[in-house]
């Protein structure tokens, strides 16, 4: 479905595109081969095959654009198979920004082969015409969730229908979370609670609107609390993530356009956004695109605020409430590894009177959802997302914290499958609940 | 030159296409379709040929160990043609993943019959190309033999398969107040059997010992398909087969099991940084130190050069200005080593150390040894190609080879950089260049063989810790005698009488 490669045909294709639009060759230089990346790379540590590592991956890259491998499908393979997670820029002491080598590189590969999705065309539809639209997602979604409410959902689960679905679609149906509880479509305008200490635009993203308003409410009000007025323009979209790791760049960049266009960057402190993934994408558009308008993607992208990032920067006002329950926090990749945001979400959560927070053994590592790649790649998916499980369910945690709508998919539906009664929720949740003096049912007494 | 003969072998086939491909092209823009679909008919035969050859080679391997564990497509070769040493390159015939012994000697076995050379391989990250093939061997990658199979406190005992990642195990051991001492500067991402086979080093080695001194005992499937077995028990009398064994690079057998020596965990750590105007005052002092009878847990030595590189990296706040950076460590009871450490203080004083400051915290010691160990593989930072030797001197004879590869490498006209595990006399100058500009990897190949032979000259040795590989090769008729060497490959005729293991690499062949 994605860039699969046919040998030959138009391999002057890809080298003149890979030439123009590839990963420039400084970057490659700065690859020195040591190796201390595979031990990083999630794929690496399941499969041991130095071709699924960033250093395997980057020299075969190198290949392709200096012309001296043909793009074929066994290279289409292992480019597929990464999780484009950046745990190896987190682990490389010589700086290689992996990201932006597999990025552009995807994208040329992309152009020259268009994705043939063939009798997966619908799936194309899905994920390029759907997905990145909060309101006609909602549409899609809302018999499910009506169907889920009546119970007719579960039992089509029970029966086997979804096994006859194709493999993606079956893997949709299995990510699907409970409905929500429904508290309304967002204002448009939020003010502080007390003195007001900044103002802020909150980004609300495609697939986290419709699945995870619950959060974006939850974030609303932690803003309030914390002095922030909120503003949330009705005409902003989808980051464009979906598309440009789809390899759509000319698609990401429409709607990167029409989200500059959405927020009144003058008024704002800051554009604050509560998932990893849109968070790191916001903070790349003027990696991404060198056209004339590079210098306004800046200034906007420069306002762009990780939630976590944001609130540490801010100085949080504690939350009042104790919250008695262990919980451990998963590190996102695009947090953690694309905007290296590590300690601001513990710090936090240790704010939280009572909550005990321990370390999530390999928390670095990718739980394998990486956007759509749970639903491409589910048999790499399912080990990381097991895998990442049993470092879970080692600590004995009732609460996993994660700060990314794709994470929470893939954790809650592992929880889900082990029947464990642990939760998964992001951390702004958390902070709501004290804030709110909420005591809920998963607190241990 | 042997990179680009092995690259012209590598793309053989490839190139052979992008002609064609080239020339297709132009009959493209003719509009010449007949001749091209012929064109790409005759292409796509002679690569077909070659690709069913392959294939037909590698179901006999897939027979051992199953089609999931074998690479054998082209594209899926290149990336190992080359190791952390990247300066030579040639792709292998084939890449077979064993997760047995069982399985290696079925490797072993097929190898000897299809008339194919082994070549095995953990991680790659050695870098003298001691993983890269020479002639197209058949890569046995250990990377899927990775269990713990039992840690063993009671008995100061490990046992591990060889694709176990030396971190990997210090994990295990975490908590439990042991610990692997050999922490080669890769240990991230290196395997213990790469560590064993070639007798990897690390910081601590100045005090703790080398790998051999680690290794228990061994299980190794030889070049008959037998299965080795040594230790970890010994009988005084019997010939050190694991002495042997470790270090061999490959060339012996394939290390299948490790019996590893655990050890304790010092009580307290105390680690200084002592900065120094030059690397020679920087040298005597450590001189001064082993001098006055003190044996501190490692003693390394970073230069001005590579200093920039990581302070680039981590950000740790060594003097922008500074000469060199020398790192000491001290272990043991609290009471010896504040004894020691008063000593060690004075010395540095005496050689003009503008200032020496301790880690405070137990954070603070591991970003030091953290920029430490990852201070080489931070030069990306500082050129796009590095090439790092690694050769041993005599103590005292530091500060002097400290000064010659200075002179020999502005003579050459290329840049060099300096870490060392200054301790034991291991030096490792840092080459900086770009792959692509072949005049450069001249002159780095010229200036890392005089500095070699400059080590051999002042009593020292060509290697200490990277091995031998290919990158050495040439240089071990200078280090060993005609009859060191002829004892050597009888050695090794023993273990593998057919030769079908790392052919070439370590002993030259003699004639």
């Amino acid at each position: 479905m994605r860039q699969r490669g046919r040998a030959l045909a138009t391999d002057d294709n890809v080298l003149s595109l890979l030439q123009r639009h590839g990963p420039s060759a400084e970057l490659f230089s700065r690859c020195v081969h040591c190796g201390l990346c595979t031990s990083a790379c999630p794929t690496y540590t399941e499969l041991f095959d130095e071709n699924d590592s960033p250093r395997g991956r980057i020299y075969l890259m190198r290949h392709v654009q200096e012309g001296r491998l043909p793009w074929g499908p066994q290279l289409a393979k292992h480019l597929d198979l990464c999780l484009d997670c950046r745990a190896c820029e987190t682990a490389c002491p010589s700086g290689v920004p992996y990201g932006r080598i597999v990025e552009p590189f995807r994208t040329a590969v992309h152009e020259a082969f268009p994705p043939q999705w063939g009798k997966d065309r619908w799936l194309g539809w899905l994920f390029l015409a759907v997905f990145p639209y909060r309101r006609r997602l909602r549409w899609l979604l809302e018999p499910v969730w009506l169907a889920q409410r009546v119970g007719l959902f579960q039992l089509a689960q029970k029966l086997g229908f979804f096994r006859l679905l194709p493999g993606p679609l079956r893997e949709m149906t299995s990510l699907l979370p409970p409905p929500p509880r429904d508290e309304g479509p967002l204002p448009e305008h939020v003010p502080a609670l007390g003195t007001r200490r900044a103002r802020v635009g909150l980004f609300v993203g495609c697939v986290a609107d419709a699945l995870f308003r619950h959060v974006h409410w939850a974030t609303v009000r932690v803003l309030q609390q914390n002095g922030c007025d909120v503003l949330i323009p009705r005409h902003q979209t989808c980051c464009g993530a979906i598309h440009f790791h789809l390899g759509d760049s000319l698609g990401a960049r429409h709607l990167a356009d029409r989200n500059i266009a959405a927020f009144p960057i003058e008024q704002l402190d800051a554009i604050v956004v509560n998932h990893a993934g849109c968070g790191a994408m916001l903070k790349e558009y003027p990696h991404h695109w060198a056209d004339e308008f590079h210098a306004s993607r800046a200034t906007w992208s420069a306002k762009v605020r990780d939630v976590n990032e944001f609130l540490d920067q801010l100085g949080l006002i504690p939350p009042p409430s104790p919250l008695p329950v262990t919980a451990v926090y998963h590190d996102a990749c695009h947090l953690a590894h694309a905007q290296k945001i590590v300690e601001a979400p513990r710090r936090l959560l240790r704010q939280i009177p009572q909550l005990r927070l321990v370390d999530l053994p390999e928390s670095l590592i990718c739980c394998g959802s990486a956007g759509t790649y749970n639903l491409l790649q589910p048999q790499m998916a399912k080990k990381l997302a097991q895998r990442k499980l049993e470092n879970i369910r080692a600590t004995g945690a009732r609460v996993v914290v994660v700060s990314n709508a794709g994470c929470l998919l893939q954790i809650m539906r592992e929880i889900r499958l082990a029947h464990l009664p642990i939760l998964a929720l992001h951390p702004m949740e958390l902070l709501d609940l004290s804030y709110r003096r909420q005591r809920p049912d998963f607190i241990e007494h | 030159m042997l990179a680009q003969g092995a690259l012209r072998e590598l793309a053989a086939g490839f190139l052979q296409r992008a002609q064609f491909e080239a020339l297709a092209r132009q009959m493209c823009q003719l509009k010449a379709l007949k001749e091209l679909s012929v064109l790409r008919l005759f292409s796509f035969s002679s690569n077909r040929a070659e690709l069913k050859e392959r294939k037909r080679r590698a179901r006999i391997f897939a027979e051992v160990v199953g089609w999931g564990n074998v690479l054998w497509h082209p594209a899926e070769l290149i990336v190992y043609e080359c190791d952390g040493y990247t300066v030579e390159k040639c792709p292998p015939e084939l890449v077979v993943f064993p997760t047995s012994t069982e399985q290696v000697v079925g490797i072993v076995q097929a190898a000897n019959r299809l008339g194919l050379k082994l070549l095995p391989r953990g991680a790659g990250t050695g870098l003298a190309g001691g993983a890269t093939p020479r002639q197209g061997e058949v890569i046995v990658s250990l990377t899927r033999m990775n269990r713990i199979h039992a840690i063993d406190l009671r008995n100061q005992l490990a046992e591990v398969e060889p694709g176990v990642l030396n971190t990997q195990l210090a994990c295990a051991l975490e908590g439990t107040g042991y610990h692997f001492a050999p922490d080669p500067s890769s240990q991230t991402a290196s395997t213990l059997g790469g560590n064993a086979a070639t007798n990897a080093g690390g910081p601590h080695t100045l005090k703790y010992g080398v790998t051999v001194n680690h290794v228990r005992g061994l299980e190794m499937v030889t070049g008959d398909g037998a299965v080795l077995r040594v230790g970890p028990v010994h009988t005084p009398g019997e010939l050190d087969l694991v002495g042997v064994a470790v270090g061999s690079e490959g060339t012996l057998g394939i290390i299948t099991r490790l019996w590893l020596k655990l050890t304790p965990n010092p009580r307290t750590f105390r680690t200084f940084r002592a900065v120094f105007d030059t690397p020679e005052a920087a040298c005597e002092s450590i001189s001064d130190i082993i001098a006055a009878g003190i044996l501190p847990a490692a003693m390394e030595l970073m230069d001005r050069g590579i200093l920039h590189a990581v302070e680039e990296a981590f950000h740790f706040g060594f003097p922008p200005d500074a000469g060199a950076v020398v790192v000491i460590e001290l272990d043991g009871f609290a009471g010896a080593v504040a004894r020691e450490a008063e000593i060690v203080l004075q010395l540095c004083q005496k050689w003009g150390a503008r200032e020496i400051l301790e880690a405070r915290s137990d954070h603070e010691r591991q970003q030091l040894w953290k920029c430490r160990k990852l201070a080489v593989a931070a030069v990306g930072r500082l050129s796009p190609t590095y090439c790092i030797q690694d050769g041993v001197v005599p103590r005292t004879c530091l500060p002097q080879i400290i000064r010659d590869i200075q002179e020999m490498a502005e003579r050459h006209g290329v840049r060099v950089v300096n870490v060392a595990h200054a301790g034991d006399g291991n030096i490792h100058p840092i080459f900086l260049f770009d792959e692509r500009n072949t005049g450069e990897v001249q002159q780095v190949l010229a200036a890392g063989r005089e500095i070699l032979e400059r080590c051999i000259a002042l009593g020292g040795s060509i290697t200490a810790e990277h091995g031998v590989g290919l990158e050495k090769l040439h240089l071990m008729e200078a280090q060993f005698t005609p009859t060191d060497l002829q004892v050597m490959r009888r050695v090794r005729q023993a273990f593998d009488p057919a030769g079908i293991f790392a052919p070439g690499k370590v002993v030259p062949e003699g004639n």
